[in-house]
């Protein structure tokens, strides 16, 4: 149980990084809360998986400090740390029993017999693979070895953290709400950090209290599910969070008047936009309104997905989505209206606030 | 499934069943037909039943090459099997040493036999060999030619130093077939050096060194050409192996009829021990 510092965290996989885009990840200047559950969300090749080796040990920042309640860790070894971690690809010890492998981690640390049985029998109630105890690893299914590979993760409960790299890609939805809401009760019962690294924004945003994503080797936003679907503060983040993703449109300021093509719109504050800069307007689908007065728009296809429709039209030239609630009507001269709260102002990608 | 059996397609195994009957089993009967019968020349020959089995097993001859056969074995599988491993372990996994380690690995492979048995006879001579000079100088006696201790060694450290490599190389490619995340696990499962060999190196090797083991076992059982080269058999009758003795018995003493029971013998012996060794390594393989 630990806090968790990234201290202007660098890091490049070759020798001699020369420039920016050398570096695999760009500067992660982080903390992780005692005992908080974050998730890491980002597309691939991001840098997720280097961020969480770089925590547990696994590899050497090329730049920076890591430390642990304000103690330097950088140059601990990964056992040294005392940290859980989860691979990406299960990995399973194929010799050993179900039940040797899930002990194995406890048994490396002189943990006396009777606690590691108990434990281990915690684990394999926990992660459904009781009656397999016995069985060699190697016969199992992939989502079973998966399961072992996150038990040998959960088994140790002393750890500072727990990093968990995608780990129930293969699980099928059923199991893996399960082993989610036992993970949840795990890391209310003991404490720990927890990092989940996800492709999936369901299960980061209802896994975690903060989410933390990722975007070409630098964290853009840390927030709330709520604050990343409301203000996100790269243009990524609206895309990649939310379905269908936030609307970007290229837009002109003039003042608090803002041009969309032959459309302008008026704000209720002055963006402070630099000259020069790529400006955008961002609005999510959820926050444009279809009917028959405001901007003119023409439809292109109507998706119908349940309980809402998306609506793809295009508008000032461009694609946009509008999210339609299910009894709600398209009219035969469509016009839309943007909701001025919802309006979000970006700069060269990056969120121009109300306040400066 | 719907699979169409055609048995025309049976022909196509004609042709290698057509090679292997000329080159394996054709000679083998020959040599079969020789075991069983006598001859007093003039190319005529008739029954001897098992005569010549049981001449050979009763020999003490064949027996005491048979032990030699089986110690010499024995002794380089110890040696090359663990120093072959720990050589493995050792080679570098990414880098310019990798091509540089596996080309001087593979040197030693690529010299042929006799050449590798003149190279030791050379080497380890008194009166002109390095090592002999070298041991000499140093106030060790060595002579291989007349210390049956010494020619032992010879042979041993020679075979060692042919064919260490080979099981260097065989294990070098199942170590580099293990993922790195293995050993990441390993490091966050806070495994001992000794773990990561014992549950991820060595379960990897594991195919690989049943092979190794296995071809290391049948080729030194078969030594042939080294002891020749070097010792001739001797001194005394000390390094002579079940293949010299055949040899001498066929080509030198010209008498068939034995060496042919003898080589039959001799070709069960290493079938049944390599048949033995599979079946025990591979079945710890199912159970464990
Ligand atoms: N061992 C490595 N050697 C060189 N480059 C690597 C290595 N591992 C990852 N990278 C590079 O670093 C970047 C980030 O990778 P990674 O951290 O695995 O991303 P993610 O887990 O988010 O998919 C990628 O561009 C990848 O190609
Ligand atoms: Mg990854």
């Amino acid at each position: 149980m630990a806090r968790i510092t990234l201290d202007h965290i660098r890091h490049a996989y070759g020798e001699k990084p020369k420039s920016e885009a050398d570096y695999s990840l760009k500067e992660v200047h982080h903390e992780w809360n005692d005992g908080g559950a974050y998730a890491l969300l980002g597309p691939s090749g991001c840098g997720k998986t280097t961020l969480l080796n770089i925590i547990s040990g696994l590899l050497q920042p090329s730049e920076g400090r890591i430390l642990f309640d304000g103690k330097d860790v950088t140059y601990l070894s990964t056992q040294q740390r005392n940290i859980a971690q989860v691979f990406q690809f299960p990995v399973i010890y194929d010799t050993m029993t179900v039940y040797d492998n899930l002990a194995f981690p406890l048994r490396n640390r002189g943990v006396a017999e009777p606690e590691v049985d108990r434990r281990v029998r915690e684990i394999l109630e926990m992660i459904d693979l009781s009656s397999w105890a016995k069985k060699t690893a190697r016969g199992l299914t992939a989502d079973q070895k998966q399961k072992i590979s996150l038990g040998r993760g959960l088994v140790r409960n002393d750890v500072n953290a727990i990093l968990f790299d995608e780990p129930l890609t293969v699980i099928d939805p059923h199991m893996k709400w399960v082993l989610r809401s036992q993970l949840k009760k795990l890391h209310r019962q003991f404490g720990f950090t927890m990092v989940y690294v996800t492709h999936d924004q369901t299960e980061a945003l209802t896994f975690a209290d903060k989410v933390v994503v990722m975007y070409d080797g630098q964290i853009v936003q840390i927030g709330t599910p709520a604050e990343l679907f409301e203000k996100p503060k790269h243009t990524f983040v609206g895309y990649f969070i939310g379905s269908p993703g936030m609307n970007v449109l290229p837009a002109s300021i003039d003042g608090s008047s803002i041009r969309i093509g032959e459309q302008t719109l008026d704000l209720d504050y002055k963006p402070q936009v630099a000259v020069g800069a790529k400006t955008e307007l961002g609005i999510r689908p959820e926050f444009i309104s279809l009917s028959r007065d405001g901007m003119p728009v023409s439809i292109s296809k109507v998706e119908d997905i349940g309980r809402q429709k998306i609506v793809r039209a295009e508008f000032a030239g461009k694609p946009i989505a509008i999210v339609v609630p299910e009894d709600g009507e398209i009219p035969a001269d469509p016009r839309v209206t943007f909701d001025p709260a919802a309006i979000n102002i970006y700069a060269d990608s990056w969120r121009v606030g109300r306040e400066g | 499934m719907n699979k169409t059996w055609n048995n025309k397609a049976w022909f196509m195994v004609l042709p290698v069943l057509l090679l292997v009957a000329f080159s394996a089993v054709i000679p083998l009967m020959t040599v079969v037909n020789y075991s069983v019968q006598d001859t007093f020349g003039n190319n005529q020959f008739f029954w001897n039943g098992v005569g010549w089995f049981s001449d050979v097993l009763e020999s003490d001859r064949f027996w005491q090459a048979l032990g030699r056969n089986l110690l010499f074995s024995g002794i380089i599988l110890a040696i090359e099997i663990p120093l072959g491993i720990l050589i493995a372990l050792n080679m570098p996994k990414k880098g310019l040493g990798v091509p540089f380690c596996l080309v001087l690995m593979a040197l030693p492979l690529l010299i042929p036999w006799n050449v590798v048995g003149t190279i030791w006879q050379v080497f380890g001579r008194v009166d002109i060999g390095l090592l002999g000079r070298t041991l000499d100088a140093l106030g060790i006696s060595y002579n291989y030619v007349n210390n049956v201790f010494d020619a032992w060694m010879t042979l041993i450290v020679m075979d060692v130093w042919h064919w260490t490599s080979l099981v260097v190389l065989l294990c070098y490619a199942g170590l580099v077939s293990i993922p790195e995340a293995y050993y990441q696990a390993a490091k966050i499962d806070g495994a001992s050096r000794w773990a990561v060999f014992r549950y991820i190196q060595l379960p990897k090797m594991k195919r690989v060194l049943l092979i190794a083991f296995l071809l290391r076992f049948m080729d030194s059982f078969m030594i042939y050409t080294e002891p020749f080269v070097i010792t001739g058999g001797g001194p005394g009758n000390s390094t002579t192996f079940l293949s010299i003795d055949l040899v001498k018995m066929a080509i030198g003493q010209f008498d068939l009829g034995p060496a042919a029971a003898m080589s039959i013998i001799y070709f069960l012996i290493i079938l049944l021990l390599s048949w033995i060794f599979y079946t025990v390594m591979t079945s710890s393989d199912e159970q464990a």
